[in-house]
C-alpha cells in the first residue's frame, strides 16, 4: 500500500498547496517570540525569500524551535505523540544538525496547523510509520537553519567570519571566543533566514544513532505527565454517551428521570452519533456521577433497518465467498497447480480486533460563538480540525486543536470520520443550543471502547499451492476476503478496480518468487473497520509466512535456507534482516532444550524489514513462546533505544494476537466482548525475553512504529508446527490447540 | 455525604457519593490526574493506589470503604526509599513508551518490593501480571524492579 499517496490525496481534499513536484508546499520564516529565538516552516505559496520577509501572518505559535536566553531549545514536535517515540527522535534530529547541547533540549506537541502538517503528506497526521522517514531532512534543515543564523551573530559579535566559527555543545567559539546559543538567540533572529543548508554526513553524527532516553521519562515515572483524559478548565463538565447496541441504530424512547435524580447529572439529551446513529449524551459534574446517570438510564432502541452481523455466519460466508472468483489484484499462471506433485490447500481465519489503547477515547472540547477549541490526542489533527469544523458550521481554522500526548492509539486515533471528535461536537452544539455555556469532556468507558467499532477487519484467506519435491513453487491461488478499510471513506478514490490495497499488502508485493495469483472479495459488513498497528500485515504476513514455512516442511528443507532461496540477491534488506536474526538466535547452532523448537518469519512493512526467530514450546496442550531473536532492517536507527522498545512493544502485541479471547466477535449485531475480561490482551507473565538487534546503515530512516509486529505471530506458528505437524491457521490460538 | 480520609498524608474531605470509587475522587474531586482510569473494572491496573501501604485498584473501591484511612498515589510515591528507587529504576531504563499505564506500574512494583524486598522473575509476574501495557514494555518493567530491588539491599 502506497500511504504517501493515500494521504497527499486526503491533503488535496483539504486543500493542502502542492508545489509542481507533487509536495506540499512549504517555507521557512521567522517567528516572533516573546524571547530568545524562533523558527518555523510555513506552508504556503510563497518563495523562501518572501517568506522570510513577510510579516508574521500566523495567528499560530507555528515556531518549531525556540532558544531561551538560558539555552533552553525547545523543539516542537509535529506528531502525536504515543509511546512511539517522536517527542524525542525529531528533537534529535534538530539538535544533531544544531550541535546543541542535548541536556538542553526540551520538546512539546504542535497544535493543529498549517505548519505543522507533514512535508510529504500535506495533512497533518501521525500513522503508516512515517514520522522519521519523511520529517528526517525536515527537522535536520531546521537545526541547520537555525545553527547557521546562531553562528552567523556569534560571528558578527567575534568580529571574524562565520567560517572561522565552531560549535560544538550549543557554544559557538572562535580562537577563545566563546558564546552559548542562549546569549545569541534573540540577536540571531534579526539573521536572514538561509535558504539552502548543507547537512552533515552521517559518519559526523554525534547524537543521530546514539541510543538517547525519552525525554519525557521523569514526567511519565512521576505522574506528571498530562494526557487527553486529564484535560481541565475551570467549570468543565464530564460527558458519557449511551450508544445503541448494534452499529448505527437509533434511540428510540428514553426515559431520562432517574437519570436526571442523580446528584451531579445535569443534562441528559439525545444526540446523533457516528454512522448515522443516534443515542444520549449524559453531562455531569465528574465522571462518577455521568456513569451513575448512564447506569439509571432507561432506553429502547430502533435497530430496525440495520445489518446486525452475527461472527459464526459471516465466518461461513467469507470461506464461502473464498472459494468464488473474486476481483483480480494480481494475475498469474495457475494452470500447473491441479497437476503439481505436491499441493497445498489452505484456509485461513483472522477475527475483528480493537485497538484498546490504556488511555480511552475522550475529547475537550468548548464551543464559543465562533470559535471551538478542541484538546484531544489524535494522530489526524487536519483531518478531526476539518471534521468537527463542518459538524459545527464553522471554518477550520475556527477550530482550535491542540494536540495532548495519548496513552497509546495504534490506529484508533486516525479515524477518517473522526468519529469521536464528531460527536463531542454534536454534544457540545446541544448542550450550547440548550442555553449552556463551557467546557465538556467527553470520556469513553472501557467497555464503550471494546464495543466502539472501528477494528482491525476480520479477513478469510484461502491459497491454493502447487510446487515439487524440490519446493519450487509451480502455481499460487490466493484469494483474501474482508471488508475494505478505505470504501466509504474519503480515501475511498486511492480503492483501484474495487481492490483496497490495505487488504492485500504483504501478500500482492510479496519478495518471494512465486507466480502468484490473487484475487480479492471486499464484502460489506455493518462493522466499523479501520487500520491497527501494520494494517493489512497483521493478516497478510501471518498466511506467506506460514505458507512459506510449510513448503520448506513439506519438501525437507530449512526453513531459512528456503527463505534465502526464495528471495534471491534481489531483496538484500530481507536477507541482511534474517541474516541477523539467525546469527544471533544460535539458530542451527546451539541445542534447544527437548520439547522446544524455533520458528522463523521475514516481514518487510512500512519500508522497514524485521526478521524473527523465536523458541517455542508445548506446555500441558498450549504453546508457549520463550524467546524472541529480531533482525531490524529500518535503514539508520535515529534512536536505537525507541527502535529496540518498539520491536519488543510490537512482538509482545504480535504475540497477543495469538491468545486465546484475543478478538472482537458479534452476535445479533451486539459485540460480545465487554472489557479486558473478555478481551484478552498480553499481559507481563506472558512476555518472553526479546533481543533486538538493528542492521548497520547510513541510508535515511524508514518506520518502526509497526515493521515489528506481523513477523512475530507467524514465526511463533512456525516453531508450534515444527513440534505438532500442524500449522494454526486460526487465530486467535484456540485453547488446547497446541 | 462527605467522606474522609488522607491522601499522601494530608487530610482530605470529599462532597460525593459514597459509592465514587477513589479513583473518580483523586481525580475529579481532587484534581490528582496521576491515578489513571484505564478499564473500571479492576482488569488493567492503571488505577492502582496504595490503601495502607497495600497496591489497591482505585476504580472499585469506594470512598465509603476507605473512610479514615491512608491513600499513598503517584504523585508522593518517590517520598519513600521504595518509590524513589523504582522511579529513579524507571528512568535509568526509559521503561515508559506511551507511559499511561506506567503510574500503576510503579505503585505496584513499589508495594512489591515494600513486601518483598527481593522478588524473582516469577514474583514479579504474580505480583505485575495486573498490570496491562499495551506498549508492550514488561520486559523493563522487570528489569527495573530488579534494579530497584538492588538498589534498595
Amino acid at each position: 500500500m502506497q500511504y504517501d499517496q493515500l494521504m497527499q490525496r486526503l491533503g488535496r481534499e483539504l486543500d493542502a498547496s502542492f508545489d509542481d513536484a507533487g509536495l506540499p508546499r512549504r517555507s521557512f520564516l521567522k517567528l516572533t517570540a516573546a524571547s530568545g529565538f524562533a523558527l518555523g516552516v510555513f506552508p504556503m505559496a510563497m518563495s523562501p525569500a518572501q517568506a522570510a520577509e513577510a510579516p508574521m501572518a500566523t495567528r499560530q505559535p507555528s515556531a518549531f524551535i525556540r532558544i531561551d536566553k538560558d539555552g533552553i531549545i525547545t523543539v516542537l514536535v509535529n506528531r502525536l505523540e504515543f509511546g512511539q517515540g517522536v517527542q524525542t527522535g525529531l528533537p534529535m534530529l534538530v539538535a544533531e544538525e544544531m550541535d546543541a547541547d542535548w541536556s538542553k533540549v526540551r520538546s512539546e506537541l504542535a497544535p493543529a496547523g498549517d505548519a505543522y502538517k507533514d512535508p510529504n503528506f500535506g495533512i497533518q497526521m501521525t500513522g503508516g510509520s512515517n514520522t522519521m522517514h519523511n520529517s528526517y531532512l525536515q527537522y535536520r534543515e531546521l537545526g541547520a537553519r537555525a545553527r547557521l543564523m546562531l553562528v552567523a551573530t556569534a560571528a558578527e559579535r567575534f568580529g571574524v567570519r562565520p567560517e572561522a566559527c565552531s560549535v560544538s555543545a550549543g557554544v559557538v567559539s572562535a580562537g577563545n571566543k566563546r558564546a552559548g546559543f542562549g546569549e545569541l538567540a534573540e540577536q540571531a533572529m534579526q539573521q536572514p533566514v538561509p535558504t539552502s543548508v548543507k547537512l552533515k554526513h552521517a559518519n559526523a553524527f554525534k547524537i543521530i544513532g546514539k541510543p538517547t532516553g525519552r525525554l519525557d521519562a521523569a514526567a511519565k515515572s512521576s505522574g506528571r505527565q498530562s494526557y487527553g483524559i486529564d484535560a481541565q478548565a475551570p467549570g468543565m463538565k464530564t460527558v458519557l454517551i449511551a450508544r445503541p447496541p448494534v452499529f448505527g441504530a437509533k434511540l428510540a424512547s428514553m426515559d431520562a428521570a432517574k437519570a436526571k435524580a442523580v446528584k451531579g447529572v445535569l443534562g441528559v439529551f439525545e444526540v446523533p452519533l457516528d454512522r448515522g446513529a443516534s443515542g444520549v449524551a449524559i453531562v455531569a459534574d465528574g465522571y462518577w456521577p455521568a456513569k451513575m446517570g448512564r447506569d439509571a438510564l432507561q432506553t429502547s432502541w430502533n435497530t430496525e433497518g440495520v445489518e446486525k452481523v452475527d461472527s459464526d455466519k459471516q465466518l461461513a460466508a467469507y470461506r464461502a465467498l473464498a472459494t468464488q472468483p473474486g476481483l483480480v489484484a494480481r494475475d498469474g499462471d495457475t494452470s500447473k497447480i491441479a497437476g503439481a506433485p505436491k499441493k497445498i490447500v489452505a484456509e485461513y481465519s483472522f477475527p475483528y480486533l480493537a485497538h484498546a489503547p490504556m488511555e480511552p477515547l475522550n475529547c475537550f472540547i468548548d464551543l464559543g460563538e465562533n470559535s471551538c477549541s478542541v484538546q484531544v490526542g489524535s494522530q489526524f489533527q487536519t483531518v478531526d480540525q476539518a471534521n468537527v469544523a463542518k459538524a459545527l458550521g464553522l471554518k477550520p481554522e475556527q477550530v482550535q486543536l491542540t494536540t495532548l500526548m495519548a496513552g497509546g492509539g495504534f490506529g484508533r486515533r486516525a479515524v477518517p470520520s473522526s468519529d469521536y471528535l464528531f460527536e463531542a461536537a454534536n454534544i457540545a452544539k446541544a448542550w450550547k443550543q440548550g442555553g449552556n455555556s463551557g467546557p465538556l469532556k467527553i470520556v469513553w468507558s472501557r467497555e464503550d471502547d471494546i464495543h466502539g467499532g472501528y477494528y482491525r477487519p476480520a479477513h478469510v484467506h484461502r491459497v491454493e499451492a502447487g510446487f515439487n519435491e524440490q519446493g519450487e513453487v509451480l502455481g499460487w491461488k490466493h484469494t483474501i476476503v474482508g471488508q475494505s478499510i478505505l470504501i466509504g471513506t474519503p480515501f475511498e478514490s486511492m480503492v483501484k478496480n474495487g481492490i483496497d490495497a490495505t487488504a492485500t499488502e504483504g501478500v500482492a508485493d510479496t519478495p518471494y518468487r512465486i507466480a502468484m495469483h490473487l484475487e480479492v472479495h471486499h464484502p460489506k459488513a455493518n462493522v466499523p473497520v479501520l487500520w491497527w498497528r501494520s494494517v493489512g500485515n497483521t493478516h497478510t504476513a501471518y498466511v506467506m509466512e506460514t505458507m512459506i514455512d510449510e513448503l520448506a516442511r513439506q519438501t525437507g528443507q530449512d526453513p531459512v535456507a528456503y527463505r534465502r532461496a526464495m528471495l534471491g540477491e534481489k531483496h538484500k534488506r530481507h536477507l541482511a534482516a534474517l541474516n541477523l536474526a539467525v546469527e544471533k538466535s544460535g539458530y542451527g547452532k546451539k541445542t534447544l532444550p527437548a520439547g522446544q523448537a524455533f520458528g522463523v518469519a521475514v516481514h518487510e512493512s512500512f519500508n522497514s524489514v524485521v526478521a524473527y526467530v523465536v523458541e517455542a514450546s508445548i506446555k500441558d496442550g498450549e504453546p508457549v513462546l520463550h524467546r524472541v531473536t529480531a533482525g531490524v532492517h529500518c535503514n539508520l536507527a535515529v534512536n536505537p533505544l525507541s527502535v529496540a522498545a518498539q520491536v519488543q512493544g510490537a512482538a509482545l502485541m504480535g504475540f497477543g494476537t495469538t491468545l486465546p479471547g484475543a478478538e472482537i466477535t458479534l452476535k445479533d449485531g451486539v459485540v460480545q466482548q465487554n472489557n479486558f475480561s473478555e478481551y484478552t490482551v498480553a499481559r507481563i507473565n506472558q512476555m518472553p525475553e526479546v533481543a533486538v538487534h538493528i542492521v548497520p546503515s547510513n541510508e535515511p530512516p524508514t518506520g518502526m512504529g509497526e515493521p515489528g509486529l506481523p513477523a512475530l505471530a507467524p514465526a511463533y506458528a512456525n516453531a508450534i508446527a515444527k513440534l505438532t505437524g500442524k500449522t494454526m491457521r486460526q487465530l486467535p490460538f484456540k485453547s488446547g490447540a497446541g | 455525604m462527605a467522606s474522609s480520609f488522607t491522601v499522601n498524608g494530608k487530610a482530605v474531605n470529599v462532597d460525593a457519593d459514597p459509592s465514587t470509587p477513589l479513583l473518580w475522587a483523586l481525580r475529579d474531586n481532587l484534581q490528582m490526574t496521576g491515578t489513571k482510569f484505564g478499564c473500571g473494572a479492576a482488569l488493567c491496573g492503571a488505577c492502582t493506589v496504595h490503601l495502607n501501604g497495600a497496591a489497591t485498584r482505585s476504580c472499585i473501591t469506594p470512598i465509603s470503604a476507605v473512610a479514615g484511612q491512608k491513600i499513598g498515589t503517584i504523585e508522593a510515591v518517590g517520598e519513600g526509599p521504595a518509590g524513589k528507587a523504582v522511579q529513579a529504576a524507571w528512568i535509568k531504563h526509559d521503561v515508559a513508551q506511551c507511559g499511561y499505564c506506567q503510574s500503576g506500574q510503579i505503585m505496584g512494583a513499589t508495594a512489591l518490593l515494600q513486601s518483598n524486598p527481593k522478588p524473582s522473575d516469577a514474583d514479579i509476574d504474580a505480583a505485575m501480571s495486573g498490570n496491562i501495557c499495551r506498549c508492550g514494555t514488561y520486559a523493563r518493567i522487570r528489569a527495573a524492579i530488579h534494579d530497584a530491588a538492588k538498589a534498595l539491599a
